[in-house]
Formats: C-alpha cells, structure tokens, sequence
C-alpha cells in the first residue's frame, strides 16, 4: 500500500521533473525520464493484482456452484483486463514518458519513379500493332469468363421465380383453425379483440398464411364494393402480414371510451402503419402503401368459420409484380 | 539475447531496417485520435469472443423442442440456432459472459467507428493526401453495419425475425429487380428456404470478418504510408514535420494500454449489464410480433427513415414502380454514404483547394465544412431518433402519430437551421481568435516595452 502511495506521488510530481531535460541525444535515441523506483513497484504491484484477478476468474470459472456466475466471471476478468491496463498506463506515463521526437512527412510523390512506370508500360505496349482488335478480344474474353464465374450463383435461388410471391395456402372451404389446430367458431369471436388464424392442414410456415381475425358491429363496417359478404356477423379476416415490410400486424388499437377515442385498428408494431379493419384494412396512418388483403369468409352448417376464396390482393410487402394478378395458389 | 533473436529474424527476413523505422514511427499526441484505436481494439475482442462462440452455435432452422434449462421455454417448438444460442447461455460456463461481451462489443464498435468518422469529418483529415484512407473507413463502416444485422439475425429469436422480415421488404422494395433479388437471396418468398440461415452464418463469422480485417489492413497501412495528420505545432513546420511520441518506447505502453482498457470495459459489460436476453424475446414466428422492439443502435437510423415515409407506393399502370421500404430502407443510406464519399471531391470543388493537408483544421476555421457537417449529421440524427418514436409512445404515452409529424417538420426545417447557426458561430468564434492574438499580441510588446 505504501509502495503505492509512493509510486502515485512519483507520479504525480513527474510533470517537475520533466523540465529538467537531458542532453539532445542522437535523434534515433528516446528521451526518457530518469530511473524511477517509486514507478516501478507501481507497475509491479499492478501487474500481480491482474494475476490474483485473473485467478479469481478461473476459481469462479471451476465452481459452478456459485450463484450469478457470469456477473462475478465478468468483474474479474474486466478488473484483471483493466489492471493490466492501468499497469501499462502508468508505465507509459512514467518510466517509459517518452519526449517528443520529429520526423518527416514523406515526400508527396515521387516524380521519376512515376516516369519510369509511364515509360515501361508504354514501351511495352508498342510492341502491339492491332491495339484495338486486341483490346477488344480482351474485352469479349473479361466479359465471357466473367459471365462463367458469376453464373454459378444463380443457384442461390429461382431469380426468375417470382410467381410464387403470389402463392398463399388459402382456398375456398378450407377452415380457420388456431395456433394449437382447433378451428374457430364463429360464435367464439367476440368483439374488442383480435385473434390469430391459420389455414386447417396446409403450411402455416408461409406470409400467406396467418390472418387476424376481427368481430365489429355489422352496421359499422364500410368495406369496398363488392364485400359485401365477405364478413358474415361482422366477423373480418385480413392478412396478418403487414404490406409495408413483412412484420406481423400484432397490435389492435380497441378504444377504451368509444366517444373521443379513435376508431378500432389494426397497428403493426414495427414501423406503426394502422389499419381501419371497417373500411377493407384501408391505411389510416404510417408508411404501409397499401390495404391488408382481405378473406372473404363464411360460417358452415356447424358454426365453423371457413375461407370463402382467396385474398383480395397478393400478400405481403409490395414489389414490382404486385399489382400485375391477383393471389393464387401453389401449383 | 536480444541481439540473436534480431540477428535470427534479420537474416531471414531481411527486416531490421523496416523495424527499426517501425520502432521509431511517431505518433502525434491527441485524445480525439484514440478513436480509431478503440475501435481496432473492439474488432479484436469482437474475433475473440466470435470465435468461441461460434464452437457451440448451431446455424440450422431445423425444428426441436426445447427441454433445457430455462422454465419458461420448456416444451416450445423452436430452432437449432435458436435453441442453441440459449444453451450457450444457460449451460455453457462463460458462454453468457462472451455472448454478451460479443453483443456489447459490437455496439461499441459502431460507436467508436462512427465519432472517429465525425472526427475525421470535422477536422479536414480526410484531404490530400488521405482521401483513400478515408473512403476505406467509410466502406468498413457500411461493411460493419451489415456485420452486426447478420450477427442477431441469425440467433432466430423474435427479434432477429422482425429484422430480417424488414430486410427482406426493402430487398423486395429495389424497383424493377427487387423481387428477384430476394428470391435470389431467400430462396423463397419469405422466409425462405433453411438454406438462408447457413448462408447469414458464413457470411457473418467468415466473409465478412475477413473483408473486414483486410480493409482494415489497408486503412492502416495508408494511414502509416502518408503518416498521421497533426493539429497546428509552433516548433516546426507542421506541413513538413511531424511531432509526436515514437511507438517505441513512448507509444507502445500507451497503446497497448488502451487495448487491455477497452477490453476491460468490455468484458465488465458483458458480466454485468444484460444485453439482448434472447430468452426473453422467444422463438420468432412469422405471426408473431412485440411492441416497442428495437434493432441495435446503429440500425436505429434506418427504421426512423421506414417510419417517416408517409403511405404511398409509386404505383403506374399496374407496374409497382417504387415500393414504400425503397425510400428509407435503401435509398437513405445509399444518400448518405454516397453524400460522405464524394465530400472530399466536393470539398474541393467548392474552396478550389487542391493542396496538401497534413495540419488538421480546427472545426471553426472550416465553417463552411463544419456548418454543412453539422446540418447533415442533425439530419441522420433526427431521423435516429424518429425510430424511438414507438418506444416514446410506450413508455411515456406521447402520441405517435403527433411525433411523427413533428419529426417529418423538422428533420426538413432543423438541418438548414443548424446549418446557417453553425456557419455564423464558427464565424463568430474566427472573430474572437483574431481580437485574442492581436491583445497577446500587444501585451507581449507591453511587456516587452
């Protein structure tokens, strides 16, 4: 501890001692500071902690019996990391405070070097008579050998197979089931939340499959022409994905006092792009660019909801083929 | 002693001549240029750390069902990159400590990569003769970037699975081949076939990395082939001399001790402050989504841009000419890398300064530089953090839908601002260092009187 305290006054009056500067040594020779004792034992004790440290860290890494293991495996390995630090640090700011030395900067460019290249590649180059023929077969040879070696990666995946960005697992008949696989009844749907649907028996694993699944008043809904029995009982389903980049619409905005508060909404967490699900999911905020597809529904002789076709739109965020067909299903 | 093991490596290799220099090489003096060390020094603990993570990682999608060490997950369906990625916290001894000594090493990485830039930027260091060296900063920064989206998206947790859904989006928003490059990429429409993982991987602990590194070899080597820039010195000629302490035996103590001090720090992080508890956020699912989740830090820049766009697709005919994620998620990063490449040539244009640069400027006598700095740097800001919007709305119950107006104003309005502000305080401060020297000035001539 003393030997501490010594080194740190060592340090501390070091700035003093530094006026007092030697001789100019040869310029390749350092300036230094000289012999410092007090300094010395710092470093030493420094670095014996770091060791005592870093054993620490192997006695918590050897008993696993320790509660909080990687909080008291990461003290000892920072202090034993930051004990050599401070050990260096010292050294650099004492025994080894080096003074200033000047140096050149290089010279900006070396003219006759560059003369020689110039003149070595002309010289080469006149030994060719049809320069333009030759350019322009090593242009056909870069262009063909490129092309072979960039083809391969074609393979990565089907670049010309974007039709199945249109495929979703939905066709008519199939019934809404849950995440465990029990299908909804239209009676379970209740209002003023929202609900997570898949297909019965077909991938879930895919954009096109997950809805969410609203009930809101039937004589609230303003849905576009030609809905108009896509929502039997008020009951909505839209594509859980939402169109602008991919996320899980996974918010429902339900108003808690329907007077001053705004309408129902679907909101996805991401990038908060809300969907009114009583005008056709249509944006009432954020950067989605378009509708969640709707699917059209209708409940069977037992209660079960059912898909009653596809969606109204392709799923999913927009590319250049959006808008070009509608959504199908997998060939 | 000493002089065998010299002797040896001489002979061989003939390097005595180059060490010697190398021993001698003089560094200026200034904290602002530990910057560009720290982040050096991250990379290191970041390899470090990776690769003993990557001994028990699994990347494959595969399905199993988790029968570890954690309660809450029991019997959940998950990934084997996933599943493994708990494993490696829960039941390797010091996996936890690494994972999130990785993690927080990647944050400040960015961080340190990203003030270096700033620093370079504000003081002219970027000119001739360094222009090279500058734009190689610049790639690794972007290279970096999407280092670290691959590092926590190929973990498979909910997370990781919003983020690749989002970077799957703006691949697709590309106009006229966005579609086939995420086809291309994924294998299939989202999200894609199982072979998509192991290529995150390789490109994440192999590609990457070693881009990376080389890079980085080559910034260091311009950087020592031109020498250091230095702030102005009274004793010589700064454009012709460099002043500075020798790498041996001044620097070397110091440097190494910033080595040892940011892994210091970065270990302690990782024992002591929670980062990313995967087990927390869950297996992803492309139906599942959570509110208030946020990327990284240094990806928090391009969700601000996804929020702001308001909602339209470039729509003609029936061709989708611009989808909506093209604006922020790719454009608005290829404007500011493209805007910071070309400054150095702009730069010039502008001043018709086509000299030589080795004495730094202070920001103040750049106010043009400093000024347009300082707007386009608010304006990368405010679209930062117009990303924290959601988490505003969550934990302080401000309106989203009044933030985002309020950003879509200002981040138009506050860059102009900033910008005439700054030119105005640079030139003001100009004025006060010509009043200050010329009262040294007569007081020196007082004294000396």
């Amino acid at each position: 501890m003393r030997k501490l305290l010594v080194a740190l006054f060592g340090f501390l009056t070091l700035r003093k001692r530094r006026e007092r500067r030697r001789e100019q040594p040869p310029p390749e020779q350092p300036v230094l500071p000289p012999p410092d004792r007090g300094a010395e034992n710092a470093v030493i004790v420094l670095l014996l902690l770091a060791g005592l440290a870093g054993a620490a860290f192997v006695f918590f890494y050897a008993t696993s019996s320790i509660p909080h293991q990687t909080q008291w495996l990461g003290l000892t390995i920072g202090i034993a990391l930051g004990l050599v630090a401070a050990a260096l640090i010292v050294l650099g700011r004492t025994l080894l405070n080096e003074e200033e030395s000047e140096e050149d900067y290089p010279p900006h460019e070396h003219p006759e070097e560059q003369e020689q290249i110039e003149e070595l590649v002309e010289r080469t180059g006149s030994r060719f008579t049809r320069k333009g023929l030759l350019k322009a077969a090593g242009g056909a040879a870069a262009l063909g050998v490129g092309a072979a070696l960039v083809a391969p990666a074609a393979s990565l995946g089907p670049v010309t197979g974007t039709n199945s960005l249109y495929d979703t697992p939905w066709r008519r008949g199939l019934r809404l089931v849950d995440v465990r696989g029990r299908p909804f009844l239209a009676d379970d749907i209740e209002e003023g939340t929202f609900y997570t649907a898949f297909p019965e028996g077909a991938s879930r694993d895919e954009l096109g499959a997950p809805l969410v699944l609203v009930r809101l008043d039937p004589k609230a809904l303003r849905l576009p022409a030609g809905r108009g029995s896509w929502a039997p009982g008020g009951i909505l389903a839209y594509s859980k994905i939402c169109t602008h980049a991919a996320c899980a619409v996974a918010l429902y905005r339900k108003p808690t006092f329907p007077a001053i508060d705004p309408r129902p909404a679907l909101v996805c967490p991401c990038h908060y792009s809300t969907f009114d699900p009583a005008q056709g999911a249509k944006v009432l905020f954020g950067p989605a660019g378009r509708p969640l597809p709707q699917l059209p529904l209708e409940i069977d002789p037992q209660g079960n909801l059912r898909a009653a076709g596809n969606f109204s739109g392709p799923v999913g965020p927009a590319w250049w083929g959006t808008h070009l067909r509608g959504p199908g299903n997998p060939s | 002693m000493i002089r065998r093991g010299v002797q040896f490596l001489d002979r061989r290799s003939g390097a005595a001549p180059f060490l010697r220099k190398t021993l001698r090489y003089v560094f200026p003096d200034h904290w602002s240029f530990l910057l560009g060390e720290v982040a050096l020094y991250a990379f290191i603990v970041l390899v470090a750390t990776g690769i003993y993570l990557t001994l028990f990682f699994e990347p494959s999608l595969a399905k199993t069902v988790y029968h570890g060490q954690y309660a809450p997950l029991q019997g959940r369906e998950m990934s084997h990159a996933y599943k493994s990625a708990v494993d490696l916290s829960f039941s390797v001894k010091a996996g936890l400590l690494m994972r999130q000594t990785h993690h927080w090493a990647a944050n400040v990485f960015v961080a340190a990569i990203v003030i270096h830039m700033l620093r370079i930027f504000f003081t002219g260091a970027f000119r001739k003769p360094r222009e090279l060296t500058y734009l190689i900063g610049l790639l690794m920064l972007f290279t970096v970037l999407l280092e670290g989206y691959l590092g926590y998206s190929m973990v498979d947790d909910l997370l990781s699975g919003m983020g690749l859904a989002i970077g799957y989006s703006v691949a697709l928003s590309i106009p006229f081949v966005g579609g086939n490059l995420a086809m291309l990429l994924w294998g299939a429409p989202y999200p894609g076939t199982d072979a998509f993982e192991s290529r995150m991987y390789i490109t994440h602990v192999f590609i990457l990395p070693i881009l990376i590194a080389t890079l980085l070899v080559v910034h260091l080597v311009l950087v020592a082939s031109r020498h250091h820039t230095q702030f102005k010195r009274k004793r010589v000629n700064p454009e012709r001399k460099v002043l500075g302490i020798a790498s041996f035996p001044g620097q070397a103590p110091r440097s190494l001790g910033l080595m040892f001090g940011t892994a210091a720090v970065l270990f302690l992080l990782g024992g002591l402050v929670q980062i990313n508890p995967i087990w927390l956020w869950g297996p992803y699912h492309l139906a599942d989504g959570t509110n208030g989740a946020q990327p990284d830090w240094y990806l928090g820049w391009l969700i601000g841009a996804l929020r702001l766009v308001p909602s339209f697709d470039v729509v003609i005919g029936n061709y989708t000419l611009v989808p909506n994620p093209f604006w922020g998620g790719a454009l608005f990063p290829l404007v500011v890398l493209v805007v910071l490449a070309a400054w150095p040539w702009i730069e010039k244009r502008v001043t018709g300064d086509h000299g030589y640069h080795n004495v730094l400027d202070r920001p103040r006598d750049a106010p043009g530089r400093t000024a347009f700095g300082a707007g386009f740097f608010t304006w990368v800001a405010l679209i930062f953090l117009a990303g924290s919007a959601d988490r505003a709305y969550v934990s302080l119950g401000w309106s989203y839908v009044t933030q985002i107006w309020i950003y879509r104003v200002l981040v138009i309005v506050a860059p102009v601002a900033i910008f005439f502000v700054t030119r105005r305080v640079c030139r003001e401060l100009q004025a006060i260092d010509v009043v200050e020297r010329d009262r040294h000035e007569a007081e020196e001539a007082a004294a000396r009187a």
